[in-house]
């Protein structure tokens, strides 16, 4: 009987612990981006200058925000918490947020933002399928949609703008970046995400199409590491063991990076900026930035997660009765190096 | 010689032996073992160390699945979940509200034991819904295999944390001085202490006999649920240290969605290589330990193969298959009866 | 098994015979496909080759159905689907119909049970029941039943008896193998004697009378076993009066009515009355095997708490289950373990046996009880039923207990261990240890036991001893004569 009660006591404490974990979960961004001194604070500080005119106008804009979760990664960390950060009452809106990694949720959160009447529906999909009848319902009611960060399988008109990332111009210019280094060969490790994805497609295929036009250039070993530090530390333990040559290491995400760094630190092979191997990663995360600042790493590629302004920028346009134009927003990105980065950017650009 | 056969340690082996030759055949360097430096100190590299070194996690794990297999007849499918939880409290601890501490906020022990704390919690609940309430393990632990990596990332605020600390980091590279890495002399000590419990108490038994025949257990005065129950409670254990290895490994950078993703469906793997029945019962904890090293030596030859990254899962997926279906206890009997045709004409059959 | 030859005839009832592990169920499983053979044939009517049977589906095409000693059903399903799965490859089936047929089928064989009944609300004997209308509707030309009575009451064995005849009549031949030697002169026509894997001989029933059977069964000549009681003396110490566990108003979440219950050290007493009457119930209520709801119990006077097994085992209680197969044996559990099993846990968890220790213990008893067995690693699973048992009673002798519950310890099992086994609770009795035993057969009842409790409906109705231990006295104490 004794032990019942405890089974029972514990599975109630646990069920406590997920409750609270749910429910705290929403708030939690929010909480820790004024909490710490989180990167999203610095970049709406930033941009802190400019007029605050909507405020102005009285009348708050009711936005809906339907984004992945937050612990989705660290980029979309930083993402929520800049979008947080900025959709605010001070800035002129009243904004709700929904957070899935699940298409089909995201269309029911979709559907309870068209009932609640929002005037905008900012909206980053977890899946490029499915919105065509949900996006029209909205349009029917008179509600804008403009997409954020990712793009969707749908016609043009119906939604008003859409703001993403050029993956491939992000790798594009960490291979400029590379071809500066005046190398006399470049043997490349190269680490890819997951299959598919399009930061995996955008970044690989950037790499690929230099590798095929330049004969200096070869890979020595194309795996992909599913985004994961400790797979990609193995394969790059793999290469090592076999006794290839390489000098280059072009890991698609700062985590592989991060675990091919720990590879050759095993082996003994120096790396950044006065080692053997040019080691690039991308995403800019804070501890990847200061790798860089610290010279272990000579290159990091930005995908920037900072699109609260720009979506302000558009609803204002909006507001004014104008058109965007172009419709499609590529996100400016930038890459860091070695020999340039300051602290000041690992503080501002960090996520 | 048929004996050979039914021996449960056997598939294991044969498949390790089959990967061996594999490699000496296709690239005897592949064992190659070399001298490295890491910190001043002269350690022992190669693909032989990378495989005992990463491989260490999943023969952990590969203890207490076994166990909780055993017992309840089932599989703790939220193994990776709670071993992203353990590791991102351990993390917090040691990290109290910095995202990247110079100093450690709390000393590695006690940052260990709260992790350990929680992913007992975490069995304890997985094991009170399979013990007491007779839900079905796969079901039971679906909670917090959807549940867990939402409450890991609730833990950090889903912040991006690295704790550059070079203690914590001998617990997934090197201690001074000592050439192997130090995940595999965990692992080693895992199995001792495991061993030894073996040895010096009726876990083995009880466990067996509670996942063969409930009822008569209980008539024999085991008690089938505490049973239960104590293996998911082991199974805590083996997630928190394994999740101290990784966390170490990774000098706290920890991707809540992607922290040891998929590493349950190793273990059970693990489990299933070592000729475990998945339905419980009987169980073969070494044979288990060697599976999982199977498991990490084949992903090391594929990547030492530099398989195309697309066909990596498809070459895993096929070698697996093989290494389950002659893993067959059917199979098994049928190579077994081969033999002894083959060797014993005419033998009395009782 | 060895060099067997074996004819059956059409419209024959063929009794096979012999101790436990003398082979029989090893035939009927090659018979049947289960087993592959290593040499010789086997033709069936009407074929000039020999039969190929690789499989049981292949046994069933050829019209060979088989009835096992264990249930082999599947609890979960009705009693219908139990009755044609797996007979039709249609996808699409018409359970109006089929759910119609076996209602029929079921009425036609006058089985208690409905079509649409979950299987295993039925009792074991229904059960039983079922499996033998699946092998009769399946229109079979030889029908193998083993052991299709050990868990029906008399009035169930008559209704079998009369379908067999019915059967054999039609031209079927029944092959039947049972441990009641009565059963055996009652229906069979022939009998087969197998004994160590070994075809003993096949005869004419009248040529062959009972002792003679027996005695070619054993490979010895039968002792009678009638003399047991007198030669195990009784336990003559001076506490022979002593009362070793008393139970009042003992009642469990099994449905019997609240019961009182006493045994006295070095007394063999029993449970009597009709399957499913709680004799069963009433001794799980005293181990604990069961909720207890209610009642008190002593022990040597001293009141004790028992709501787990493992407190009547501390108290040295053995219990001995009537289903070996569900409550006895750990089946993939080697010999060894098995044994030591109850004696491991009285010791404690953190005080493991070394295997040297336990193989001793295993040794010990192997030799004494003379269970068959490859060796102590065999699995019990692939030992047979009667060394099943003796390897469960190898178990809780080994604990030593003063109290010893025996229910049912003799069913399915032959002849020669049975006496043994009753030999046993004697010699046990006479050195001190109470027991109770529990058994489905009267004459084994009214040899070991002094004194019976007689059951009906979940109820404690009477109890009998000395000159009032007949059959004829148990037979009206049961029947109730008229009182309510």
């Amino acid at each position: 009987m004794k032990k019942k009660f405890l089974g029972v006591v514990l599975s109630v404490a646990m069920v406590a612990t997920l409750l609270a974990g749910c429910g705290k979960k929403e708030e939690a961004p929010a909480d820790d981006a004024t909490a710490t001194e989180a990167p999203a604070d610095d970049a709406a500080g930033d941009d802190a200058e400019t007029p605050d005119d909507s405020a102005a106008s009285g009348k708050l804009i009711k936005v809906g925000i339907i984004n992945n979760d937050p612990s989705e990664s660290g980029y979309r960390t930083a993402n929520v918490n800049d979008l947080q950060n900025w959709f605010t009452e001070e800035k002129g809106y009243d904004a709700s947020f929904e957070y899935s990694l699940k298409n089909d949720e995201q269309i029911k959160f979709a559907q309870k933002f068209i009932q609640d009447g929002v005037d905008y529906l900012l909206l980053s999909a977890a899946g490029t399928a499915g919105w065509d009848s949900v996006l029209k319902e909205a349009q029917d009611a008179g509600i804008k949609v403009i997409l954020f960060d990712r793009t969707i399988d749908a016609d043009e008109s119906l939604y008003e703008g859409s703001i993403v990332s050029d993956m491939k111009a992000e790798g594009q210019k960490a291979v400029d970046w590379l071809a500066e280094q005046g190398k006399d060969e470049y043997n490349i490790i190269h680490i890819q995400g997951e299959m598919g994805s399009a930061a995996q497609v955008g970044r690989t295929e950037a790499l690929q199409e230099k590798v095929d036009a330049e004969d200096s250039w070869n890979i020595v070993a194309q795996q992909t590491a599913d985004w994961d530090e400790g797979k990609a530390q193995q394969q790059v333990e793999a290469v090592i063991n076999k006794g290839d040559d390489f000098n280059v290491i072009y890991a698609e995400n700062d985590n592989m990076a991060k675990g091919a760094v720990a590879a050759l630190d095993k082996a003994g092979i120096t790396h950044g900026k006065d080692g053997d191997v040019i080691v690039i990663g991308f995403d800019c995360n804070k501890w990847a930035l200061e790798s860089v600042l610290a010279g272990e790493w000579n290159y990091d590629g930005q995908c920037n997660p900072f699109q609260a302004e720009l979506l302000d920028d558009v609803i204002k346009t909006l507001e004014a009765g104008e058109e965007v134009d172009p419709k499609v927003v590529i996100m400016d990105e930038k890459g860091f190096d070695c020999e340039t980065i300051t602290q000041e950017d690992v503080d501002t650009y960090g996520i | 010689m048929s004996k050979i056969f039914k021996n449960q340690l056997f598939i294991p082996i044969a498949a390790l032996l089959l990967l061996v030759l594999f490699n000496l055949i296709v690239d005897p360097a592949f064992f190659a073992l070399s001298k490295g430096v890491y910190d001043g100190d002269s350690i022992l590299t190669g693909n032989l160390i990378s495989i005992i070194d990463n491989g260490s996690e999943l023969a952990i794990l590969a203890i207490g699945m076994t166990l909780v297999t055993a017992a309840s007849g089932g599989q703790d499918i939220s193994v990776g979940a709670t071993m992203t939880l353990a590791g991102s409290v351990i993390v917090k601890v040691l990290r109290g509200s910095e995202t990247s501490p110079v100093t450690l906020h709390q000393s590695i022990i006690v940052a260990f034991l709260v992790g350990c704390l929680v992913a007992i919690l975490c069995g304890a609940f997985n094991g009170a819904l399979v013990a007491f309430f007779k839900i079905q393990p796969m079901v039971a632990t679906l909670i917090l295999f959807t549940a867990g990596r939402s409450i890991a990332s609730w833990v950090n605020n889903n912040q991006n944390i690295i704790i550059k600390d070079e203690k914590f980091k001998y617990f997934g590279y090197y201690l001074p001085k000592i050439p192997i890495p130090t995940p595999f002399i965990i692992a080693i000590i895992c199995i001792i202490i495991m061993a030894l419990l073996l040895k010096f108490t009726t876990l083995g038994l009880y466990t067996q006999a509670v996942g063969i025949n409930e009822n008569s257990s209980r008539l024999n005065g085991i008690n089938p649920t505490l049973m239960k129950f104590v293996s998911f409670i082991i199974l805590g254990v083996c997630v928190a240290v394994a999740g101290l290895i990784k966390a170490s490994r990774q000098e706290g950078t920890i991707s809540y969605g992607g922290f040891a993703k998929y590493i349950e469906m190793d273990a059970i793997l693990a489990v299933a290589l070592g000729g475990n029945p998945l339905g419980g019962g009987k169980f073969n904890m070494a044979a288990s330990i060697i599976g999982a090293y199977v498991i990490q030596f084949l992903t090391i030859t594929l990547y030492a193969r530099g398989v195309n990254p697309e066909a990596l899962p498809a070459y895993k997926a096929v070698v697996v298959i093989i290494l389950v279906v002659i893993s067959a206890p059917t199979v098994r009997d049928k190579i077994s009866s081969l033999t002894k045709k083959l060797r014993v004409p005419k033998k009395e059959v009782c | 098994m060895q060099n067997v030859d074996f004819t059956l005839c059409e419209g024959e009832i063929h009794a096979l015979m012999g101790e436990n592990g003398a082979g029989k169920s090893t035939l009927i499983k090659v018979l049947t496909g289960v087993y592959g053979k290593d040499e010789g044939e086997i033709f069936l009517k009407g074929m000039e080759k020999a039969a190929v049977i690789h499989s049981p589906q292949d046994a069933q095409k050829l019209g060979i159905s088989t009835v096992y000693q264990e249930i082999t059903l599947c609890p979960n399903l009705s009693v219908a689907e139990n009755m044609y799965i797996g007979r039709e490859n249609k996808i699409y089936q018409n359970w109006k119909k089929i759910n119609a047929d076996a209602d029929r089928m079921l009425k036609t064989l006058d089985i208690p049970a409905q079509a649409k009944q979950q299987l295993s609300t039925c009792s074991i004997a229904v059960q039983q029941m079922v499996a033998i209308a699946r092998a009769v509707d399946m229109d079979c030309k030889v029908l193998i039943l083993d052991e299709p009575t050990s868990s029906l009451d008399e009035h169930e064995v008559e209704k079998l008896f009369t379908l067999m005849r019915d059967l054999k009549k039609r031209g079927v031949g029944i092959i039947f193998v049972t441990h009641f030697l009565d059963q055996v002169y009652e229906v069979c026509d022939k009998i087969t004697v197998l004994r160590d894997g070994k075809l003993v001989g096949e005869y004419e029933i009248k040529d062959l009378p009972r002792v003679k059977l027996v005695a070619k069964m054993l490979g010895k000549d039968f002792d009678d076993v009638a003399d047991i009681k007198d030669e195990g003396a009784c336990y003559k110490g001076e506490d022979a009066d002593k009362v070793v566990l008393s139970a009042e108003n003992l009642c469990s979440n099994q449905g019997i009515k609240p019961f009182d219950f006493y045994i006295k050290k070095g007394e063999v007493n029993g449970f009597t009355g009709l399957l499913g009457s709680g004799r069963s119930e009433c001794v799980r209520a005293i181990f604990g095997a069961d909720r207890v709801t209610s009642g008190t119990v002593s022990m040597n006077g001293k009141k004790v708490k028992i709501s787990k097994p493992i407190h009547a085992m501390k108290n040295g209680i053995a219990y001995l289950p009537e289903d070996r197969k569900i409550d006895g044996i750990i089946g993939e559990l080697s010999v060894r373990d098995n044994i030591i099993l109850a004696l491991q846990v009285l010791k404690g968890a953190f005080r493991p046996f070394s295997k040297a220790e336990a193989n001793k213990f295993a040794d010990e008893y192997v030799k004494l009880l003379e269970i068959k067995t490859a060796s102590n690693d065999t699995p019990i699973k692939s030992l047979s039923g009667g060394n099943q048992q003796k390897v469960i009673l190898a178990r809780w002798l080994l604990a030593n207990p003063e109290y010893l519950i025996l229910d049912e310890p003799t069913r399915g099992i032959d002849v020669g261990t049975k006496v043994e086994i009753q030999k046993l609770v004697l010699k046990l009795a006479s050195e001190g240890k109470s027991i109770t035993f529990i058994s489905s057969e009267t004459d084994e009842m009214i040899r070991t036991c002094s004194r019976l409790v007689v059951m009906r409906d979940r109820k404690v109705v009477g109890e009998l001893s000395g000159e009032d231990l007949t059959q004829n006295k148990i037979m009206s104490t049961i029947a109730g004569g008229g009182e309510e």
